[in-house]
């Protein structure tokens, strides 16, 4: 039987992230964020899962980690500043492979900036906020319902790729409200992190899988001893300033997410085959600019819209394609222009590229984003 | 040489370790280990995770399921391990800069929950790892390197921080009294609830050396003639305590666990009742 439930975009996430299978919440209220957290207070402790309150938004990313490493999905959800609490030991779990997913609600800032309004100014953080390099995958949710797949894919994409996977949403889409149909248990995939198979005396915790780069985990109380550290390590897990070890380390949490990347894209496209000018957004900032492409087409303009799915990895390769047959592409986004860096750099100048901000913690109508079209058209 | 039972427990392919000859952090992870043979712990059951620092290596060396995290967030990737499996046996060592500075905060939550997970603190009054910085326990007027010219901050008695956060198990030893380390952490492990074991260590290379302790004897003679004994404390004066080590058993009460609670509460669901 599906379902159908009538959600806030933010219950919608914790929803999904129940039916992916999620049984361990740590967090810190933050605004707009709060509603995933109280929504697993209230659902977790219904379904033996695990909920606690910390101290911070540093303490339940570590916490979080915590989870994971004793073999539950686990998930944290926070805002801006707390986002920023959370990088250095979002950091650890790049480094340790440790599967987790983290919710951020963007808001705007620097600092504790508006936090009742809207904002897309996490784009760039999301792919570099913590220090070093690494692999990311973020997903950015445009309906309620999509808040709830996501949450699904991007559990599913954290014990894959065995690392942390972000959800950007934002702060009306957290509140808005829409209809959301459940799909039945078993009609979706779920995936579970790959589990050793060896003797437990012979178990290597990070020889990685030459197929695919990524070694599987043993978790605490499962008969395995490991060492889990945020220092760079050895196949052995153990700390190594090594050249060739320390390398080795670093890379291939580069390509264990590069190889995958085209498993891993996903964008949605719009009347895009002959569109010669391209509006290209993400969030809910595509519904509006959903809304306006359709005008311009009932007026008879050749617009279509491009909307990445994954943040992170970009969807650069396919956003070249179009830039090879259109003109122009719009990217209205709600900063002061960080997706239109990566649109500038996929498109190699084939094609005129303008950005479009807004930051005065609104969202753009509809009307706004059809003028911009008819402005180039 | 250990015996061997204590030997089992030790990644001996990392020998020699990293710490200096003479540094108190040995004692403690002697201590420590002797404590899990007497209390025949089973390695892949148990957790030991720490932060960042000299201390916070020890993990490293330990046979078992081994956390090395972040500088001073050792305690929240131990709360959400218990957490998560509350059958664990979850350890936690840490510095005094990692306790009580930038871990401060998760420290005293930590006590306030009273989470089964025994918190050993490796209190050398001084940030060994990054050369010999002031922390919140260097004492008054001592010099560090962030301190020339003397500490003038007030310094930490994390114990009676613990205690005044909530903790139920609360004792201090020293690396003068290796006996005693053991003896407390086999009662600090059996303590339903949080407990604390402060246990004063030493760093000649980084407090010592510019405080007139140059050699590892120097310190551990500081050491033992600052040491108080817990009974002869109390008819002591605040000046005649100043500057010592209080040593034992402070507090040891019984009060409801945190995942025991958690666990109360999923039952009480799953009858029905809210
Ligand atoms: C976020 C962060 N800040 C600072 C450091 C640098 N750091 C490493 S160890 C340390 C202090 C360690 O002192 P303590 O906890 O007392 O342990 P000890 O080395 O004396 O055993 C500091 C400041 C760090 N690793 N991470
Ligand atoms: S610097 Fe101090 S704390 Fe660190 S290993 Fe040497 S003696 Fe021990």
């Amino acid at each position: 039987m599906t379902d159908v439930a009538f959600w806030q975009g933010n219950q919608a996430l914790a929803q999904g992230a129940l039916a992916a299978g999620c049984s361990f919440f740590a967090g810190y209220p933050i605004t707009p964020s709060t509603d995933v957290m109280e929504e697993m207070a209230k659902e977790l402790p219904l379904r033996g899962g695990k909920f606690i309150q910390m101290e911070d938004e540093i303490a339940s990313m570590a916490a979080t980690i915590g989870g994971s490493i004793a073999g539950r999905k686990s998930m944290t959800a926070s805002s801006g500043p707390g986002i920023s609490l959370k990088q250095e030991n979002l950091g650890l779990a790049y480094m340790a492979e440790i599967p987790l997913v983290l919710v951020n609600v963007m808001r705007g800032g620097p600092s504790t900036g508006v936090p009742t309004k809207i904002s897309q100014m996490d784009v760039m953080q999301a792919r570099w906020g913590t220090h070093g390099d690494h692999g990311t995958i973020a997903y950015s949710p445009s309906s309620v319902q999509e808040c709830f797949d996501i949450a699904i894919k991007a559990f599913n994409a954290a014990e894959r790729y065995r690392q942390p996977v972000l959800i950007l949403s934002d702060e009306v889409l957290g509140h808005m409200r829409e209809k959301v149909v459940i799909p039945p248990a078993g009609s979706y995939e779920i995936v579970e992190r790959k589990r050793p198979c060896t003797d437990k005396a012979k178990f290597i915790p990070y020889l990685a899988d030459p197929e695919d780069d990524i070694p599987a985990m043993a978790s605490f109380g499962d008969g395995y001893r490991w060492h889990v550290t945020g220092l760079t390590h050895n196949d052995f897990g153990f700390p190594s300033a090594k050249e060739d070890e320390v390398e080795k380390n670093i890379k291939r949490l580069v390509r264990k997410i590069n190889r995958f990347r085209d498993d891993i894209v996903e964008y949605e496209t719009l009347a895009i085959d002959d569109a010669e000018i391209v509006v290209l957004s993400f969030g809910t900032v595509a519904r509006s600019s959903i809304r306006a492409v359709n005008e311009a087409r009932r007026r008879g303009i050749k617009v279509g819209h491009f909307r990445p799915v994954t943040l992170w990895p970009f969807p650069d390769k396919e956003i070249y394609q179009i830039a090879k047959k259109s003109k122009i592409i719009i990217v209205p986004e709600l900063n002061c222009g960080q997706m239109v860096l990566e649109v500038e750099r996929a498109v190699h100048g084939k094609t005129k590229v303008i950005g479009k901000s807004l930051v005065n913690g609104e969202l753009f109508t509809p009307d706004e984003i059809f003028k911009s079209i008819q402005e180039v058209a | 040489m250990p015996n061997p039972e204590v030997l089992k427990w030790l990644r001996t392919q990392f020998f020699p370790h990293m710490w200096c000859p003479g540094c108190g952090h040995g004692v403690i992870l002697h201590a420590m280990l002797r404590a899990f043979v007497d209390l025949d712990m089973k390695p892949e059951e148990t957790v030991i995770a720490s932060g960042i620092g000299c201390s916070s290596r020890m993990p490293g060396y330990i046979n078992a399921c081994t956390v090395h995290s972040t500088h001073g967030r050792s305690l929240a990737y131990a709360t959400g391990i218990k957490m998560a499996r509350p059958e664990l046996t979850v350890v936690d060592v840490m510095g005094d800069g990692d306790c009580s500075a930038i871990g401060g905060n998760h420290f005293i939550h930590a006590c306030r929950r009273n989470i089964d997970i025994t918190a050993i603190v490796m209190n050398n009054n001084i940030y060994g790892m990054t050369g010999g910085q002031a922390s919140p326990t260097t004492p008054h007027g001592a010099i560090a390197t962030t301190a020339p010219y003397g500490v003038i901050d007030s310094s930490f008695d994390l114990c009676r921080l613990a205690e005044g956060a909530g903790a139920t198990f609360i004792a201090r030893s020293t690396i003068a009294n290796p006996k005693q380390c053991e003896k407390l952490i086999v009662d600090g492990i059996k303590h339903k609830g949080f407990s604390v074991i402060e246990i004063i260590s030493s760093c000649h290379t980084q407090f010592g050396r510019r405080n007139k302790f140059r050699t590892p004897i120097d310190n551990l003679n500081r050491i033992k003639d600052a040491s108080v004994p817990f009974a002869k404390a109390q008819g002591m004066s605040k000046e005649e305590l100043a500057g010592k080590y209080v040593t034992g058993e402070f507090v040891n009460i019984q009060s409801p666990e945190y995942t025991e609670q958690y666990s109360r509460l999923v039952d009480r669901l799953k009858g029905g009742s809210r």
